[in-house]
């Protein structure tokens, strides 16, 4: 079978352009695949990046004075939405997931690589189409969850345009997480057993079964949202008879999972990149994979409490709390997992180490504010306040991108061939870092305080914290320039790195830097032991 | 492995290896299918919480009427054996068999969109009447959608499946199957949406 696969396939590489012009082609290599995600999505967290930063100018004095109330909006809903979009979404799936979950399975490629790249392709027309909107009667103002009757009686082009560009990229999710179940369950190699696989192949499953089971009912909300735009309908508009709750359920049964599908991943990147670098095995494996799946089934049935001043009813409450409440058992197994992983091990703290360990800080504390939210009686204490922000940047920027860094510096030897500079690593690393607590960490008293969320002014005695806040965001804006310089002058000048710089053991590291198209000159090697370190078998070549 | 020394053993194994990489396909298509469903589970979803919390206001109408929808169902049920009458005679490797299926199975799709809009035509009620109306034309409209591709691919592999020089054989059996899978899928949902919409 492989033999007829792979015949097909050399055909189709054959006819590919060769070269960097590649990266800009419909590809079908799931490496280029990967590559052309991570670049696309990083050129979409820069404009995100500058529209956060514009948000943090504007907060720098209580009235709005450097962007219009509505342009304002317009930003804070383009900068949700690109971010979450168009950069955490696929990047921590279909980045890395494409470059690394072949290797991983011992395939020479996905289960559908013509499948593979539309649903690439779908997302840079979506992306510029939803940049685009901003310069034909403005974009979208209702946030990033464009909340009826809000959404309905804003100006209409914006969020049209809105709901095309995320029913696109929803399109191009669902396309992905498909590839990705069929190609971690049927294209394993022969002999490579599920309990043996690397724990970023659990987690995209996971991954993937959120996806495909939860943005089918965005997609739905979002034409039915539509249909109230431009028909006038009455689905989510009170005054036709409509019921706006309606919305929020639907809405939050793929976005609460959406959260799940951007810090997922990132727990399986940190589970690999731990064992690595602490040269320790990854502690407790079997219960790692039952907290992913417990994470997925609970995650699922969870939506309710980002509703809990929605006039929902008090044992919709007590079940929602407790559900969520759950959550944090899951999640603390595999917190305790890390640490022990760490324990002990010969850690060598490099740039990647260090975005691992600051994810692992980030995330507990945004995890205990999640489990402090999930109370009905503080929820509706804070509830649309800057702590509800500072608690989900804490995940998903604290959490998911401080994973991509991490990542980036961990397999950039693999793509390239070369590492990274390390001294720049450690200044990308601080600026981040503190950049990130002084930004979001004061929000938090904000939030407790009554600072209202999504609002260009606010109350003076609120000033110097927000100028606090701002310098954060300066900080943070500014570490992505020694990241910048450090990719590309390690292009040209890093340090050669040889097929495996980290002593890895998991499949990616046996082949050569930068792999070959087929990935492997012979046959795939079968890694039944891929966190074996510390053992006889150390030596790997 | 054993040395396969005849040609046509090798033509069977050859078969073997596309039809186990065409399992993936399917099984790609499955997951689709379920994504799909939850998109309808998600219309179900509103439709039956805006039936339980939201009563109609005074003098509205809305009234189905169930001769018309349940032509329908029979005509999708039947269309579902109809369509797996031409997997059989495919794989029968009868083509031309197939193939009348296939049209019958096409022109019954045809049969129920236009007893659909003939519904449609004859309703008492707009789109934006209210709010049960513009549920009832969402839903049965999404669904209408789902059965007008699915006769357009069924028509596309009628004409796929001739016996001079069509692509679909015995051997090459995966559009067939997806499109039979899609079908019977359509007409699983038609029937839950039958009995939510009118019987409920």
């Amino acid at each position: 079978m492989t033999i007829l696969i792979d015949n097909k396939t050399k055909v189709k590489e054959s006819l590919q352009p060769k070269g960097f012009l590649r990266y800009f082609s419909f590809s079908l290599d799931h490496k280029v695949i990967g590559i052309q995600y991570l670049v696309c999505g990083f050129l979409f967290y820069l404009v995100g990046g500058t529209l956060a930063s514009a948000i943090r100018i504007e907060l720098i004095s209580p009235l709005s004075d450097f962007l219009p109330r509505d342009v304002y909006n317009q930003v804070l809903t383009l900068h949700g939405t690109i971010m979450i979009f168009l950069w955490i979404v696929p990047v921590v799936n279909g980045a890395f997931g494409n470059y690394l979950i072949p290797f991983y399975v011992g395939a020479r490629d996905m289960a559908f690589p013509r499948l593979n790249a539309v649903a690439f392709w779908l997302i840079p027309p979506s992306g510029l189409m939803l940049i685009a909107s901003y310069f034909i009667e403005g974009a979208a103002q209702s946030g990033w969850t464009a909340y009826p009757p809000l959404s309905i009686t804003t100006p209409q082009s914006g969020q049209i345009i809105w709901i095309l560009s995320v029913l696109l990229l929803g399109g191009s999710s669902i396309f992905g997480g498909i590839n990705f179940i069929v190609t971690i369950l049927k294209l394993r190699r022969p002999g490579l057993k599920l309990m043996n696989l690397p724990m970023y192949c659990w987690a995209m499953l996971g991954t993937s079964i959120l996806v495909v089971l939860s943005t089918p009912v965005l997609a739905g909300t979002l034409i039915l949202l539509s249909f109230d735009i431009v028909a006038h309908t009455g689905f989510f508009n009170p005054a036709l008879g409509g019921n706006v709750v309606v919305y929020q359920h639907l809405f939050w049964f793929y976005s609460h999972p959406a959260v799940y599908i951007m810090v997922l991943p990132a727990f399986g990147l940190v589970s690999e990149i731990l064992p690595i670098h602490c040269r320790k095995p990854l502690f407790g494996y079997t219960t790692m994979v039952f907290s992913i799946m417990g994470i997925v089934v609970l995650g699922l049935v969870v939506w309710a409490h980002h509703m809990f001043t929605s006039g929902t009813p008090p044992w919709m409450r007590l079940f929602f709390t407790i559900a969520t409440a759950f959550i944090a058992v899951p999640t603390g197994i595999k917190f305790f997992n890390w640490v022990a992983t760490m324990w002990g091990g010969k850690i060598s703290l490099n740039s990647a180490m260090l975005f691992s360990c600051g994810f692992i800080i980030n995330f507990v504390f945004g995890g205990i504010t999640g489990v402090a939210l999930a109370q009905v009686p503080f929820d509706i204490h804070v509830h649309d306040t800057y702590f509800v922000v500072a608690h989900f940047h804490y995940i998903v920027y604290g959490g998911s991108v401080f994973v991509i860094f991490s990542s980036i510096y961990h397999w950039y030897p693999k793509v390239v061939g070369k590492i990274l500079n390390e001294n720049l690593g450690y200044l990308h690393f601080a600026l981040t870092f503190i950049g990130f607590n002084l930004c979001f960490a004061p929000q938090h008293w904000l939030g407790l305080n009554g600072m209202p969320r999504r609002v260009a002014e606010y109350d003076p005695q609120f000033q110097f914290v927000n100028q606090i806040s701002s310098i954060g965001a300066l900080l943070m804006a500014i570490s992505t320039i020694p990241f910048l310089i450090n990719i590309f002058i390690s292009f040209k000048k890093g340090k050669i790195a040889g097929n495996n710089p980290w002593n890895g053991l998991t499949p990616e590291w046996l082949t050569t830097s930068p792999p070959p198209v087929e990935n492997w000159e012979g046959e795939a090697p079968l890694v039944n032991e891929p966190y074996g370190y510390g053992k006889d078998y150390l030596s790997c070549k | 492995m054993t040395i396969l020394n005849n040609s046509d053993e090798i033509k069977k194994s050859e078969i073997e290896l596309i039809n186990h990489h065409e399992d993936y396909r399917i099984f790609g298509l499955i997951i689709f299918l379920i994504a799909d469903g939850m998109t309808f589970a998600g219309f179900f979803a509103a439709y039956l919480t805006y039936k339980a919390v939201n009563p109609l206001p005074e003098g509205s109408i809305y009234e189905l009427e169930l001769a018309i929808p349940t032509l329908n169902t029979i005509l999708l049920l039947v269309s579902s054996a109809t369509f797996h009458k031409a997997g059989k005679a495919l794989v029968n490797q009868k083509n031309d068999i197939s193939q009348k299926w296939l049209l019958v199975t096409a022109s019954l799709g045809i049969t129920f969109l236009i007893c659909q809009l003939y519904e449609y035509f004859n309703l008492p009620f707009g789109l934006t009447d209210n709010l049960f109306a513009s549920t009832f034309y969402a839903l049965t409209g999404f669904h209408g959608l789902h059965v007008t591709l699915g006769t357009l691919m069924i028509l596309i592999i009628s004409w796929q499946t001739r016996i001079n020089g069509g692509r679909i054989s015995y051997k090459n059996m995966f559009p067939l199957e997806a499109v039979e899978l899609y079908w019977h899928f359509v007409d699983g949902i038609w029937v839950i949406l039958f009995i939510i919409l009118y019987l409920y």
